[in-house]
């Protein structure tokens, strides 16, 4: 039984502040420059760091002299691969199988480059300036070697290898059925059936997701401080438990010696939940010399070092009855990992692979995946890991499906989603979504969007032959969210649990310290779990402060990463909050000489059913601290830790439509209308909710328009600057229309789903079936992202080309 | 070396400085000025944008000697010395225009700069008035949402004079 908005209304009473469009106590600090970023610091005696980057995709280093560097006005210290012995293999957190391949990849390369921008020598200065003038002293030779950067050409038999000790561009393979599953059919049989079934259809198509970048818009930077016992470092990241941890793992220190501060970090996308090899070298260097050290990358080192992401093929096949039904779907992907493996960069596929089926009975389906190396950057996790790429493959398969049996893309879906007395649902790839209404919100973006007008504007203005052709596209998803359950990703030899923690202590004047283990780089932390704290405990808003991004204060987490922070972090507050609300009772008992069973807690106060008495919850705290008066046994104060693992993840849902203008003799693509009803359970502030869905409304677009990451076939990145690879400005974006619909999440009690990661997972597939729309009556079937002028230009051109052919051969 | 003398937010400050040095890197490093940021290098992203003469420019595009005797205006200025946030942080703030905070100086520079130009802008106005300032986070929606605010709140106070 699925909640209605109503019931979630029905609560507001009990939780004032939930639901509530705060505007965001983070807001002052950033709108006055007195933010601290971590190149804002500076430190006693702190020297600057610079690195070399290799300018070749592939290449034994024969030469490497860095005696002239190290003689340069003041250089400290010059270092390669070699120098540094004491340097540990970056680790790899998720190993998908267990004859995965895992390439050596260092802090500082050792004798070899295996892409452009792969680190050969470190230099340490006075200044940054002084650092960089000495990086142009280094010598270095390079011995080329054949290069490969297209995954299906690295796949084949006599490819260059990547790394030759390997003996294979293949990383790894994965895969799951429905039959081993137990979760559905034979899907290769399904399919083979439908192949000689006239009332059946296969629909077979390759698509494949352009290489992207997080961009965040803070460069990574690093400051490490070794002159205290506990090594301080400071880093621009999403992940500094994990950081820790690694680093502790894998380099010469050990986890009680090192200290993780995210301070304010700038924006991170998955960009920033990479353990680097710029940390552990600032940590490396730092040792060594025992004195401060900074390194910061510039924009261009970004593009060419932070993760890449996204960089799939995808052979998907669809069967499906006359009457649009599905009856099986099959997916073969070629991941690009890059040249090396990050954290999960192996595993960024496998989270697709649960989410091919999307939000649709389908009852057979097979998912098999191959990761290869390439002379690239690697690719690791960006907003939506996996899921967008899943989401995308999916979304525009049901179009195809549409277009084969001449239905309405809104049709075809229909026919095939999980009706809302389906839930708990459990679907063929394994998962069990456990609320949603497709129906509802569908109908309701329908409404909003004007549909059927715009359908009607189509036609007219294709019949008039119109230069500028109108598209609509639809995309109608689910997202994995919340990354957890551990039991789950144990299964999946995560490397990591899911779980995450906080700490409450309420002080002895009544405000309320709330330690998280997740970290915020934008999302707003400290203003929303502010209100869920003021409505567990009953205390304003104003008496809470958020303690969080510092392994010193905030001793456990799992970071930020996987839209988790109030799905799952945010439980773990909440469980926090209702321990400090339990050891609270006994205590307001015995002050008020009552039963705890007789005791009512609400807004704050501990009231005698029945009765005028009472006191609230920050009365009793001064009471604990002062301890004076406690009952037998009972230990003063008032706090709680919370480690919340959950049952499940979370799975927000929704339907985006756009209308695109596609000028057919520009190649031009406008969106002119993108409506987006999202489904993400409670909405705990729905200011911020609003927020992120446009960001990642802008990033999905993005994609599907203009970003992507460019190389030649030498290896060489194209797109290395923000000057060529096109982050959307704000002229070349539009104002969103979102709705909302609720079904509560009935895997937490806040009923919350996540949002972080919906609009970049939903918009690129959106845009491309608008797109695509507008096109088909010219001849067009399939065009790659980014739909760029120059790209649907040709398209159309090609299409038009085609069939003058065909008249002609007829 | 060269001596230059800039007014930052108010303040004079004299320094020698190498003629490479670009004028962000100045404000950052030798005055302590770390509100204005870098984002790239290839002055496409604005977060360093500062108002050099009442003009909004990207300080990592000039150098800092050309900046000898010039008034400069950040981020750190913008609020009056009680602390009272200037109308155009008010408006970021009520209308949601920052998540992480890393675009916002320059947004707000840029803001200020262009609502002095084009005091009663149109939407589309402003997103061309922004197009050189990029924002990973909010999707600009609540940044167009602030400018067209302070421009109505601006456009009053100068009304109210």
């Amino acid at each position: 039984m699925t909640a209605t908005s109503d019931a979630a209304t029905d609560r507001d009473e009990q939780r004032p502040e939930i639901g509530r469009a705060r505007l965001r106590r983070e807001d002052a600090r950033a709108l006055t420059g007195r933010t601290r970023w971590t190149d804002d610091m500076t430190l006693p005696g702190m020297v600057h760091l610079s690195v070399l980057r290799s300018p070749v995709a592939h290449a034994t280093i024969t030469t490497l002299d860095t005696a002239p560097a190290a003689r340069a006005p003041g250089v400290v210290g010059v270092w390669t691969g070699e120098d540094l012995p004491e340097q540990g293999a970056m680790p790899t957190a998720w190993t998908v199988s267990e004859d995965m391949k895992t390439p050596p990849y260092f802090p500082l390369s050792v004798g070899a480059v295996k892409h452009v921008g792969d680190i050969v020598a470190v230099v340490a200065a006075i200044s940054k300036e002084a650092a960089e003038d000495a990086l142009e002293l280094i010598d270095v030779d390079y011995d080329e070697l054949p290069v490969v950067v297209d995954p299906l050409a690295a796949k084949q038999e006599g490819s260059p290898l990547v790394h030759p000790d390997l003996g294979t561009n293949v990383c790894a393979t994965w895969g799951l059925d429905s039959v081993s599953l137990g979760t559905g059919g034979d899907a290769a049989a399904a399919i083979r059936e439908a192949e000689s079934d006239p009332d059946q259809v296969v629909v077979r198509r390759t698509l494949r997701q352009n290489r992207i970048t997080p961009a965040y818009i803070e460069p990574r930077s690093i400051v490490v401080d070794p002159t205290a016992e506990q090594v301080t470092m400071w880093s621009a990241t999403q992940v500094p438990h994990i950081v820790r941890i690694l680093m502790a793992m894998s380099q010469p220190i050990e986890e009680h010696e090192l200290r993780v501060v995210a301070p304010d970090v700038g924006g991170g996308f998955g960009g920033k939940l990479q353990f680097t090899r710029e940390e552990a070298l600032v940590l490396l260097i730092a040792r060594r010399l025992r004195v401060p050290c900074k390194y910061t990358e510039t924009r261009s080192e970004s593009m060419q070092s932070s993760h890449h992401a996204r960089d799939q093929v995808q052979e998907l096949t669809l069967a499906a009855k006359r009457d649009g039904t599905i009856t099986a779907l099959d997916v073969d992907l070629t991941a690009d990992m890059g040249a090396y493996l990050g954290i999960l960069t192996a595993g960024i596929p496998l989270l697709g692979g649960f989410m091919f089926t999307g939000i649709y009975r389908i009852p057979a389906y097979t998912f098999h995946c191959t990761d290869v190396f390439t002379n690239k950057t690697m690719t690791d996790a960006y907003r939506g890991a996996g899921k967008p790429e899943a989401t995308f493959g999916i979304e525009r398969m049901m179009d195809e499906l549409a277009v084969e049996l001449d239905l309405d893309p809104i049709e075809v879906r229909r026919r095939n989603w999980i009706t809302p007395d389906e839930f708990p649902y459990a679907t063929a790839a394994g998962l069990t979504y456990d609320s949603g209404n497709y129906d509802q919100a569908t109908d309701k973006a329908l409404e909003m969007f004007g549909y059927d007008e715009l359908r009607a504007e189509q036609r007219r203005r294709r019949e008039a032959r119109d230069p500028v052709q109108l598209g609509i596209g639809v995309c109608t998803f689910v997202e994995l969210s919340g990354l957890a359950p551990s039991r789950v990703l144990g299964g999946l030899n995560y490397g990591s649990g899911g779980w995450e923690h906080s700490s409450i202590r309420m002080l002895p004047t009544g405000k309320v310290e709330v330690v998280a283990g997740t970290t915020s780089h934008g999302q707003g932390h400290a203003t929303a779990f502010s209100q869920i704290v003021a409505d567990e405990l009953g205390v304003p808003f104003d008496d809470i402060v958020l303690i969080s991004g510092d392994t010193a204060s905030s001793h456990k987490g799992m970071d930020t990463y996987g839209s988790r922070s109030l799905v799952v972090g945010g439980m773990a507050i909440v469980g926090a909050a209702r321990k400090v609300v339990e050891k609270a009772r006994p205590i307001a008992a015995h002050l008020l000489e009552a039963s705890t069973d007789d005791l009512e807690f609400v807004g704050g106060r501990f009231s005698v059913r029945g009765t005028a008495s009472g006191v609230t919850i920050q009365e009793v705290m001064l009471s604990t601290w002062l301890a004076h008066d406690l009952p037998e046994g009972l230990e003063p104060n008032l706090d709680a830790d919370f480690t919340f693992d959950p049952e499940n993840f979370s799975y927000p849902t929704g339907t985006h439509l756009a209308a695109v203008e596609v000028d057919t003799q520009t190649g031009r693509v406008t969106v002119r209308d993108y409506v987006c009803v999202q489904d993400v359970g409670v909405l705990v502030n729905p200011m911020i909710v609003d927020g992120q869905v446009h960001g990642g409304l802008t990033q999905g677009i993005a994609q599907a328009l203009y970003e992507e990451i460019q190389y030649s076939q030498e290896g060489q990145l194209t797109s290395g600057t923000l000057a060529d690879y096109l982050v959307p400005a704000a002229p070349d974006v539009l104002r969103y229309r979102t709705g909302t619909t609720v079904t509560e999440a009935t895997t937490n009690t806040l009923g919350v789903k996540a949002v972080g990661e919906t609009g970049a997972t939903a918009a690129p597939p959106a845009i491309v079936n608008a797109v695509l729309d507008a096109l088909r009556p010219l001849g067009v079937t399939d065009i790659t992202m980014p739909c760029t002028p120059v790209k649907v230009w040709t398209a159309i051109h090609e299409a038009s080309a085609r069939t003058t052919e065909g008249a002609v051969t007829a | 070396m060269a001596r230059i003398t800039v007014d930052v937010d108010g303040m004079s400050y004299t320094h020698d400085v190498e003629p490479r040095t670009l004028l962000v890197h100045h404000l950052r490093e030798t005055l302590g000025k770390t509100g204005t940021v870098v984002g790239c290098d290839t002055s496409n992203c604005g977060a360093c944008t500062v108002l050099v003469d009442g003009e909004s420019i990207k300080s990592c595009s000039v150098l800092a000697v050309q900046a000898d005797g010039a008034e400069i205006e950040t981020v750190e200025g913008l609020a009056a010395a009680d602390g009272t946030m200037h109308p155009v942080q008010q408006a970021f703030h009520e209308h949601h225009g920052l998540q992480c905070g890393y675009c916002t100086p320059g947004m707000l520079m840029r803001s200020v700069c262009f609502v002095r130009e084009n005091p009663d802008p149109s939407e589309d106005e402003v997103r061309e008035g922004l197009k050189g300032n990029m924002c990973r986070c909010t999707g600009y929606q609540g940044i167009v949402s602030a400018v067209m605010a302070y421009s109505q709140a601006a456009g009053e106070q100068e009304a109210g004079r």
